[in-house]
């Protein structure tokens, strides 16, 4: 593989699903919508595509949200939104996208790391994830597939949306009984 | 030597450990392993220590627990050294609506499997109620644990995950 990102986003931006995304609310566990495995989706429909705009859309007027999965709005499915522009832990950094059917086909360098979550607001805790990711999905609207090559914080907002989508919430993978915390600053 | 078990809980306030810490170090009691930490506004001390009697430390520590607010308990107990650990170790996570039981019900599936949980914390947010253990449980037992653990979860209507623990050292 001599470019790495070979399928990656080529210049997809949320302007490609021509519709205008809303706000949608954001659920909290334990509502159980959070802990179901989502479907796979058609990427290219039309329920889709809106879902896709509307996570966008919820991600940004949401301050310090990096990432937003199909499940957070209420919706069981394999959809999500990730942008971790200008965020201070970023290496790589895609931009603004969302992926539908999502996987990770590589996982290494594995690390410990602070999370957060909407859907769990007044916790934290400590999980460990693959440093270097590479995720298998689709992008809304084309349904092109899209192979993305990333690391660090990026990477780490990607497992943290996948596993949404699995039904998981970083409680599921917190490393001990004293890696749970009661949130102190909220962005 | 005398080994004891105290345990100091009370409403927060600065200078507990402080108050404690001293009492016990003026009676050259020698503090090993304890716990301490913040209970929904209770501050809660769980605390093994060697060396003086049982009797002495429990009046030294009655004037910290005179105005009602504190209660200290001091019991002696038979060293018994640090157990091996006797299985593979593993993390379950639980988290769910709150409703009486939980802890209860989950512990319960742990030790009929052989599972012996060696550190436990639980956490209440709104109606969110999160319950992480430290178990070790037997060699080669995990997965059937799992599938138990997620059947009396189910019907809880909870969600547990049972992972290994990372025994990764730096």
């Amino acid at each position: 593989m001599s470019d790495p990102d070979y399928v990656g986003l080529g210049g997809w931006t949320p302007a490609e699903l021509a519709v205008p995304g809303e706000v949608r609310p954001v659920v909290t566990a334990p509502d159980g919508v959070l802990s179901r495995p989502g479907p796979e989706v058609d990427p290219t429909s039309d329920e889709v595509v809106r879902l896709a705009a509307d996570l966008v859309a919820t991600m940004r007027v949401s301050p310090g949200c990096v990432g937003l999965a199909a499940p957070q709005v209420g919706v069981s499915a394999q959809v999500f939104a990730v942008d971790v522009t200008g965020h201070p832990k970023a290496l790589t950094v895609h931009g603004v996208f969302v992926l539908c059917n999502a996987r990770v086909v590589e996982a290494s360098r594995w690390k410990a790391g602070r999370e957060g979550c909407m859907s769990v607001p007044d916790l934290t805790g400590d999980v460990k994830r693959a440093g270097r990711l590479v995720v298998e999905g689709a992008l809304p609207g084309s349904g092109r597939p899209v192979r993305l090559v990333t690391d660090g914080f990026e990477a780490r907002a990607l497992q943290h949306e996948i596993d949404h989508c699995a039904g998981l919430l970083f409680l599921d993978r917190v490393a001990g009984a004293h890696a749970v915390y009661q949130r102190k600053v909220y962005l | 030597m005398n080994e004891l078990a105290i345990t100091v809980i009370g409403r927060d306030r600065p200078g507990i450990v402080a108050d404690v810490a001293e009492v016990l170090a003026r009676l050259g009691a020698n503090l090993t392993d304890s716990t301490m930490t913040r209970l929904r506004g209770h501050f809660a001390m769980t605390l093994i220590c060697v060396g003086p009697a049982a009797a002495d430390v429990e009046a030294a520590l009655a004037p910290l627990a005179a105005d009602g607010q504190l209660l200290a308990t001091v019991r002696a107990v038979t060293p018994d050294g640090a157990a091996a650990p006797s299985g593979e170790p593993y993390v379950m996570s639980v988290h769910g609506a709150d409703r009486m039981g939980i802890v209860a019900a989950m512990t319960r599936v742990l030790a009929d499997g052989g599972g012996n949980v060696s550190d436990l914390s639980t956490r209440l947010t709104g109606s969110l109620y999160v319950v992480v253990a430290e178990v070790e449980v037997p060699p080669g037992s995990a997965d059937e644990l799992a599938g138990r653990l997620t059947r009396a979860a189910a019907e809880l209507g909870v969600g547990v995950s049972l992972r290994p623990a990372d025994s990764d050292l730096l």
